[in-house]
């Protein structure tokens, strides 16, 4: 019943409309697992009113270095398959 | 069946299911930063239980002043890390997204 009552310009509008909503969502989840992994790591004192620069610091460098880490695995793990190709 | 839905009707039940859709994705987002902590196996990724670890060293009877003190400044910060996170991560992808093309 819900079908028939769209037509094909507003399906293709709702269905554009889901997958913008559902990337964002999926940027959120990232960005929230993110913060506890880099919070764990870089919130060591006790929480006071403001970051000390150093914890501002190390949580941007840590967002970057875990982006560069999940590349470099990647093109880590696709030398490997080349490797063992070329002794296969 | 011969229900045949008005344009205006139609217009309307769109709007109806973005917004409810928009809702719901609020709610979700909003429930995933307070409560889920249990999604990543190695971490404890929302400020309750970080918090609650960092500022409840030795639970007493009841809350202490200073712990609550400690517990609304660590969800100040929680909150503040989640928008450097954010602000990082947007800025390297969009980075990727220009480099890449």
């Amino acid at each position: 019943m819900a079908e028939q009552q769209f037509d094909e310009t507003t399906q293709k509008e709702l269905s554009n409309f889901l997958e913008k909503e559902q990337a964002q969502a999926r940027l959120h989840t990232s960005i929230h697992k993110f913060t506890g992994l880099c919070w764990d790591k870089c919130i060591t004192g006790t929480p006071s009113t403001k970051f000390s620069r150093g914890e501002e610091a190390c949580l941007t460098n840590c967002v970057e270095r875990f982006l560069d880490t999940s590349l470099f695995m990647v093109k880590q793990i696709e030398n490997q398959r080349e490797r063992s190709q070329f002794i296969g | 069946m011969g229900t045949s839905t008005s344009p205006a009707d139609m217009a309307a039940k769109k709007e109806q299911i973005m917004s409810s859709v928009k809702n719901e994705i609020a709610l979700a987002n909003a429930q995933e930063l307070m409560n889920v902590c249990h999604r990543m196996a190695h971490h404890t990724t929302c400020p309750n239980e970080s918090c609650f670890s960092k500022c409840v060293t030795k639970p007493g009877s009841s809350l202490s002043g200073s712990e609550q003190t400690c517990l609304s400044r660590c969800l100040d910060r929680y909150m503040e890390a989640f928008n450097i996170v954010s602000r990082t991560y947007i800025t390297r992808i969009s980075r990727e997204r220009v480099e890449g093309q």
